[in-house]
């Protein structure tokens, strides 16, 4: 049983699947940002990988204090932050249990192993990962 | 000399929750170093044996330090610090 729940538009997922297809065969990487205190996604926000790579992704680190000035200024949290696994399956690898850095963030894993760069079926699922510790959600798309 | 250090969500558990706090000293280490004294235990969350842990940015009036002098950046009045954990996974 899944007990959190992550309710995103269809149009938001829509965004990150095309984004991890764009990048593909490196991982894709982003913010969907929301209103302090409302667990909503809004606005989406691709960021570049900087280290373009297939197995790791990382903010550029200007990029990364653009995104936090920007998002404080409109009262925002990264209420989702996401990454594609072009070639693995859609769950937390250990880089990214140790590094995850935002205990309230819902991290979204999209896995295109399947069909790559085309349209097709795909992997989408969410977690909490604090302190090390994983925890699968339920995931409500909303139209 | 007061410098206000803006703190990550992650780190804010040493903050009371604060999210903006005051530290003082010349240096970034010095200042990090003060911000220990005052919150124990987020010291060793930004720095380890060999300085700044690879995976947390901290920014001088937003400049990486990486781009400066790392821990030895020298800090003036009115300058704003910031600390910010990578975004970055595998």
């Amino acid at each position: 049983m899944l007990i959190g729940m992550l309710e995103i538009q269809q149009s938001l997922v829509d965004s990150i699947v095309a984004h991890a297809r764009a990048d593909h065969p490196d991982e894709a990487c982003g913010v969907l940002a929301g209103p302090v205190g409302s667990d909503r996604p809004e606005r989406f926000i691709p960021m570049v990988n900087a280290v373009r790579c297939p197995t790791l992704y990382e903010f550029d680190s200007q990029d990364l204090l653009r995104l936090y000035l920007e998002m404080d200024d409109r009262d925002e949290i990264p209420v989702v932050i996401y990454h594609s696994h072009p070639a693995t399956q859609a769950y937390p690898s250990r880089t990214d249990i140790i590094q995850a850095s935002e205990p309230d963030a819902h991290y979204v894993l999209v896995s295109i192993r399947e069909t790559g760069p085309t349209d097709g079926p795909f992997e989408f699922r969410s977690f909490r990962i604090v302190d090390g510790e994983v925890t699968e959600e339920a995931i409500s798309i909303l139209e | 000399m007061s410098i206000e250090v803006r703190i990550p969500t992650i780190l804010r558990p040493y903050t009371s929750g604060e999210k903006l706090v005051t530290a003082e000293g010349p240096t970034l280490e010095a200042v990090i170093k003060n911000l220990d004294v005052n919150h124990p235990g987020i010291g060793e969350r930004v720095l380890d044996e060999n300085g700044l842990r690879r995976f947390i940015n901290i920014y001088v009036n937003d400049e990486d330090v990486r781009f400066l002098d790392g821990l030895a950046t020298t800090i003036a009045e009115n300058d704003s610090i910031t600390i910010l954990p990578a975004v970055a996974g595998g």
